[in-house]
């Protein structure tokens, strides 16, 4: 056994951590969304007015809505990517499963502002897309949509998070049992019947797990909107982002943060419940 | 090798219908012959048991039958059909895997009720036949657990339950009873002989126990190596093992390895009238047919040796002795409950019990 000693001393690194990084910071935010600027300066003015702007002003409302939509597709088009490629690889990529799970981690290790900037060159008026569609004679002039929009910045979000899709499906099909696959078929089931029936019902979980990390980490980003998303395509990470900085409103970006905090808790809350729900261990 | 002629039932009694045929099937993963050669029938009704040490390849020869293998070489037939061809889904044949296999996801009635629902049976013929099978193995009031719930006997009746509900014209054994403790394995073992007589039901069963399938054949197949050894009835393959490796592998026997020479075998110490032509010679001589002499003198066609006594293990129903009969040569001998016993005795046996095998 371990003296009371030993277990405080190594407890207290990761306690000061989560206190100093965490909880620390998180409360700060709560503070600040209960503040007030006046003049130019923050006031420790304890009101709601933050919250009651941000539902009464249809602009960041807007964003907001827009951003779940964009979550909401990025998950769609990450899930209807991902599972299909997570299901090759587990049930009949044979040999080459190696080579081929090695090819969907790559990217993983590419930078975040590369992949971004790829996207740029790809999608631009004088891009590589827009160059090859011209050159076939399907358009005469750039099509404008491609670049600055919603659709480029769910595609490069799509881009990025489809691995991480793909990685908790893959965990999940590996894990079912082949004898559970050879059963049904031996009763009677023929592949389609057998995926229906056995495989998808068992992969829950881990598509559960995939499309949460994907609405997840869509919500709060902001990266991709700057680079590809232009002003339509702007989303409520962006907003914060110059609350905090050129536009100087502390409390109304924390207000802010603080409700997208409360839609990821809560996102987390139930497709825990739901995955646990679905798996039989 | 005598599977040929073990092949043929017995003549006396009317050639049942042959419901499956394996002809010369043989199966290679890589550069491994996992089977070689394999031709076997299955009479109508027939419990069949595939038996030989792990690595033999009777899992695969039942992987083959139920169409997860393909065959590398030759056909299986059922009922006149080319099976072999056939995917798994279209074969009338239903299988017991060795871990249950049970859908974790679904309950025990939704488990038993999988292979009727996929094939579109409708409700309420789905909720009788369902019924019906869990009442044959006893199950009827864990219809609504799911699996996990469930002890490795109740996962055993459920799957036996999930594959007959289905009316299989042959049912596939993967070793079922080996996951459970001595015990439950010979009360499961007695059911599954019972159940088999009741419905009719052809059994290919998979083990590696020789007990077990003694007690549980119509006829075995023991496979070595990828090849059929012998097929023939437990009493058959007990009394007449063709081959050395078959009389060692199913029950006890001692292996003498000597020489006939003008009408008399002679294997170190021990000699007795063997018919044949002269040369090297292995017999089988079972430990039960081996006697204590006592003064009695030995009538023609016994042979008698004396042996010194060198261990004995007494397992209630009888006691086993092994004997030195001299230069080191050990014998196993069977007798019945008798007592303490030390020093030299006579041992006497019938001629008749040396079985020649071949190598």
């Amino acid at each position: 056994m371990y003296s009371r000693g030993y277990k405080t001393l190594v407890s207290l690194p990761p306690l000061l951590w989560v206190g100093l990084f965490l909880l620390l910071p998180y409360a700060l935010m709560l503070a600040h969304s209960f503040w007030a600027v006046r003049e130019g300066i923050l006031v420790q003015q304890w009101n709601l007015d933050n919250y009651a702007g941000l539902f009464s002003k249809p602009v960041y409302l807007g964003v907001l809505l827009r951003t779940m939509r964009i979550a909401a597709s990025v998950t769609l088009c990450s899930l209807l990517l991902g599972y299909p490629l997570a299901y090759y690889l587990s049930f009949h990529a044979g040999a080459r499963k190696e080579l081929l799970y090695q090819l969907v981690i790559v990217p993983l290790w590419v930078s975040y502002l590369v992949r971004g900037y790829a996207w740029k060159t790809i999608l631009g008026s004088e891009g590589v897309l827009n160059g090859f569609l011209q050159y076939l004679h399907l358009t005469h002039e750039p099509v404008a949509f491609l670049l600055y929009s919603p659709f480029a910045v769910v595609l490069m979000l799509t881009h990025i998070y489809t691995p991480f899709v793909f990685l908790p499906i893959y965990a999940a099909l590996e894990h079912i049992p082949r004898p559970l696959v050879e059963a049904s078929q031996d009763l009677g089931a023929g592949s389609a019947q057998t995926f229906l029936r056995v495989i998808l019902p068992l992969s829950i979980p881990g598509l559960l797990a995939g499309a949460t990390f994907a609405f997840v980490l869509s919500l709060g980003d902001f990266l991709a909107p700057l680079l590809v998303g232009g002003a339509s395509g702007t989303m409520i990470a962006n907003i914060v982002e110059s609350l905090f900085g050129a536009a100087y409103d502390w409390p109304l970006g924390a207000a802010i943060s603080v409700c997208i905090l409360i839609i990821t808790i809560s996102l987390l809350f139930l497709s825990e419940r739901l995955e646990k729900r679905w798996s039989y261990k | 090798m005598s599977s040929v002629a073990a092949n043929s039932l017995d003549p006396a009694s009317a050639a049942p219908a042959i419901l499956l045929e394996v002809r010369g099937v043989a199966k290679r993963f890589g550069s491994r012959d996992v089977l070689r050669n394999i031709s076997l029938n299955i009479a109508q009704g027939e419990f069949l048991t595939l038996l030989g040490e792990s690595g033999s390849g009777k899992t695969t020869l039942l992987r083959l039958v139920a169409g997860f293998e393909e065959p590398t070489a030759g056909e299986i037939w059922m009922s006149g059909e080319r099976l072999d061809t056939l995917p798994p889904y279209k074969r009338r044949v239903n299988t017991v895997f060795q871990h249950y296999a049970l859908f974790p996801h679904l309950s025990v009635r939704e488990n038993v009720a999988y292979g009727l629902r996929v094939k579109k049976t409708s409700a309420m013929e789905i909720g009788d036949r369902v019924d019906e099978a869990l009442r044959m193995v006893k199950m009827q009031e864990f219809a609504a657990s799911r699996p996990s719930k469930l002890s490795g006997g109740q996962q055993q009746r459920i799957a036996l339950a999930r594959a007959l509900v289905n009316l299989p014209l042959l049912l596939l054994l993967d070793e079922p009873l080996s996951a459970l403790d001595a015990n439950l394995r010979k009360q499961m073992q007695s059911e599954l002989k019972a159940l088999q007589r009741e419905i009719g039901i052809t059994f290919l069963f998979v083990t590696h126990d020789q007990e077990e399938a003694m007690a549980l054949s119509d006829r075995i197949a023991l496979l070595r190596d990828g090849a059929l050894e012998q097929v023939a009835s437990p009493r058959e393959i007990y009394a007449h093992p063709a081959t050395a490796y078959t009389a060692q592998f199913i029950g006890q026997t001692n292996l003498l390895r000597g020489e006939i020479l003008d009408g008399v075998a002679r294997c170190g110490a021990l000699e007795w009238p063997a018919g044949g032509p002269s040369g090297a010679a292995i017999f089988s001589l079972r430990p039960e047919a081996i006697r204590l002499a006592g003064d009695v003198v030995a009538p023609p066609g016994t042979a008698r040796f004396r042996a010194a006594l060198q261990q004995q293990f007494f397992s209630g129903a009888n006691e086993l002795l092994e004997v030195n009969c001299g230069l080191g040569q050990l014998v196993r001998v069977r007798i019945s409950p008798h007592g303490p016993l030390s020093g030299e005795h006579d041992f006497v046996f019938s001629a008749a019990d040396a079985i020649r095998v071949q190598e």
